[in-house]
């Protein structure tokens, strides 16, 4: 993982807009992050956290208050869009309802001045990687949803933008769209080879498709990593939350070393958990679990209570447990072999806890 | 269902709409009807002719008049109507700013400033510049017919920018159109239908125009509307219902047209 040449660079952005009167909005505070070549790179976060607005700086559709924005090792922030090697497939389409579909696809490629022909070339074989040769002269209002989306994509990859940009752009299609759709925009990038930046709201989508994860929280990114890094060893108590279903409780750290920690709860029950630095003995922390990593036993676990309600869900359960400290915690139980595998409301049970499940946390 | 509650099944609401249509094309019909009349009189019905339609073709201040007229409009309708288009695009295609409401109230002034007040004040305005340049055409009249067009063509051409989805724009620019361009590509071939109907409404509002024109039109410079209204002075004959007509028959035509071809464009 030595010296991959960034992409994309932000280096110290913000971007503050002005309200009305005093207060100012920070959408962005001094954002660094390094996105590699060829990287199907995610920027998740709820609604606000300035997802949208990063990627509106690296369009060029708005500018930084303070920062760098780099492109290859290049400053483009102060680019207009229509200088930036970089396309963008809008969580509307945007597509140009008085065009055909290959008059949009090859929209990019005239505004460029290229020849009649290389244009020519270059939609048909956007067309055909996108499936849509048979719609080629269709108007975009004559399309369904999922293949505007199709068409959406190749205009924004005919240019060959060294990035492109997608704002959520698998929000207006239904489920089964939506799923297909991703291993579809998974496929284009892997084909084309060209650094996606995708920009969403949904943990799920975000967790299948990304080579790396940005989680974001009100105008900074809290943590950068892969799929597996942002679930399973999230930096803090926010990504935990956001991403996937976790317990949390709290408690006392009584000893800490080597990585680990043993907490003391309200119950009296003790748990390991790793910690990733250093915690100061006698405080107090949060721990998190998540549902899979515990598991309900009918004798003592790490941790007892009294089973509250039972869901069902097909592929697994989620059992509701209140602790006996008081605290909620769930656990999911595959259906692989039994329903709720003998477990009834208001049973008294166990929960065994697996190695390294437990994980300290910043708050 | 929700037919009980249509308001076509209210008490009353059928005869009051028959009414008022009677009230708005009683009278057109009447004059319609009445072109046809083979008498001097507007009032008895002698029999079918077509004698009116002759004699207003025959007379050449109506032939004259009339292309006054359709000049005239044309010019200002178009000119209004480039200006509305910039004025529209100067006032949708920006930040809100202090000041914005006031501008459009002042783009929209001739619809709100009594006809007469203007025509008065234009005719002051323009008879002093008359005696300074010695130039005494159709300028003014042009002039003047553009001023109070350009409320006419905004309002549509407005409206379609403010409609238009403005990621649109934002798409073209992501995909290496400079400003210019992305007017050329995309904003003007959607906005098409909008300045169409500006341009239409801006024309006919052109050419049905009387105190205007009566006030700031040299000698010899009546169009159709100051014409008629001259000829009922003088006693009025089928031939002023044979003209209205005309003129009704060819503004239907005229809107008609644009509507379908602003239609095919959408």
């Amino acid at each position: 993982m030595t010296a991959i040449r960034p992409a994309v660079e932000a280096k110290g952005v913000s971007r503050i807009f002005q309200g009305a009167g005093q207060d100012a909005v920070k959408a962005l505070d001094n954002v660094s992050v390094s996105i590699r070549e060829n990287e199907f790179f995610t920027l998740l976060g709820p609604s606000g956290c300035g997802k949208t607005t990063l990627l509106r700086l690296i369009a060029g559709f708005d500018y930084p208050t303070d920062g760098e924005i780099l492109l290859h090792g290049q400053d483009i922030a102060p680019l207009p869009p229509f200088k930036r090697p970089v396309n963008t497939v809008f969580q509307s389409y945007a597509l140009f309802p008085h065009m055909t579909v290959a008059e949009n696809i090859g929209f990019g490629l005239k505004m460029l001045g290229k020849p009649k022909a290389e244009i020519a070339a270059r939609v048909d074989a956007m067309l055909k990687l996108v499936h849509m040769q048979e719609q080629r002269n269709r108007r975009t209002s004559q399309i369904s949803g999922g293949q505007q989306q199709r068409v959406a994509l190749a205009r924004a990859l005919a240019p060959q933008p060294k990035v492109l940009l997608l704002d959520e752009p698998l929000s207006a299609l239904d489920y089964k769209l939506r799923k297909e759709m991703q291993i579809e925009l998974k496929r284009l990038q892997h084909e084309t080879g060209i650094t996606f930046i995708f920009v969403t709201h949904d943990q799920e989508e975000a967790l299948t498709m990304s080579d790396r994860i940005a989680v974001m929280s009100s105008g900074n990114i809290l943590q950068v990593g892969t799929p597996w890094d942002v679930y399973d060893r999230p930096a803090e108590r926010f990504v935990a939350d956001f991403i996937g279903e976790t317990n949390f409780l709290t408690g006392t750290i009584e000893s800490a070393g080597n990585g680990h920690a043993r907490i003391v709860l309200s119950s009296g029950a003790r748990i390991c958990a790793t910690a990733a630095k250093d915690f100061q003995l006698g405080s107090m922390a949060t721990l998190m679990v998540r549902p899979e990593h515990a598991r309900l036993v009918k004798g003592t676990g790490d941790l007892a209570g009294t089973i509250e309600t039972i869901v069902y869900f097909g592929t697994d359960t989620h059992i509701h447990v209140r602790l006996d400290g008081g605290e909620a915690f769930i656990v999911r139980q595959q259906n692989s072999r039994c329903a709720n595998c003998g477990f009834e409301r208001g049973d008294k049970v166990g929960i065994q806890i697996g190695d390294d499940a437990a994980q300290l946390l910043k708050d | 269902m929700a037919d009980r509650f249509d308001v076509r099944r209210q008490t009353g609401f059928a005869s009051m709409a028959m009414m008022c249509f009677f009230l708005l094309y009683l009278p057109i019909a009447t004059l319609v009807v009445y072109a046809f009349n083979d008498n001097e009189s507007l009032a008895i019905w002698k029999g079918f002719s077509l004698r009116w339609f002759h004699a207003a073709w025959n007379n050449s201040l109506v032939i004259e008049s009339s292309i006054r007229s359709f000049q005239i409009a044309a010019v200002a309708a178009i000119l209004a109507t480039i200006s509305a288009t910039m004025a529209a695009l100067a006032t949708t295609r920006t930040k809100p700013y202090r000041g914005l409401t006031f501008k459009y109230a002042f783009i929209n002034q001739p619809l709100m400033v009594p006809e007469i007040v203007t025509a008065v004040a234009l005719l002051i305005v323009f008879s002093r510049i008359k005696i300074w340049t010695g130039y005494s055409g159709l300028g003014y009249l042009i002039l003047a017919h553009t001023a109070f067009c350009v409320p006419f063509a905004y309002l549509p051409i407005r409206a379609r920018l403010e409609s238009m989805d403005l990621s649109l724009e934002t798409a073209a620019a992501d995909l290496y159109a400079t400003k210019w361009k992305i007017f050329r590509h995309v904003t003007l071939p959607l906005l098409w239908p909008g300045i169409l109907a500006g341009l239409m409404l801006a024309f006919v509002v052109s050419l049905d125009d009387v105190v205007i024109t009566e006030f700031v039109k040299s000698g010899g410079q009546d169009t159709l509307p100051t014409f008629m209204l001259g000829q009922i002075r003088r006693g009025v004959t089928p031939e002023i219902n044979a003209i209205s007509t005309v003129f009704l028959a060819l503004s239907i035509g005229i809107v008609t047209a644009f509507f379908f071809i602003s239609r095919k464009r959408t």
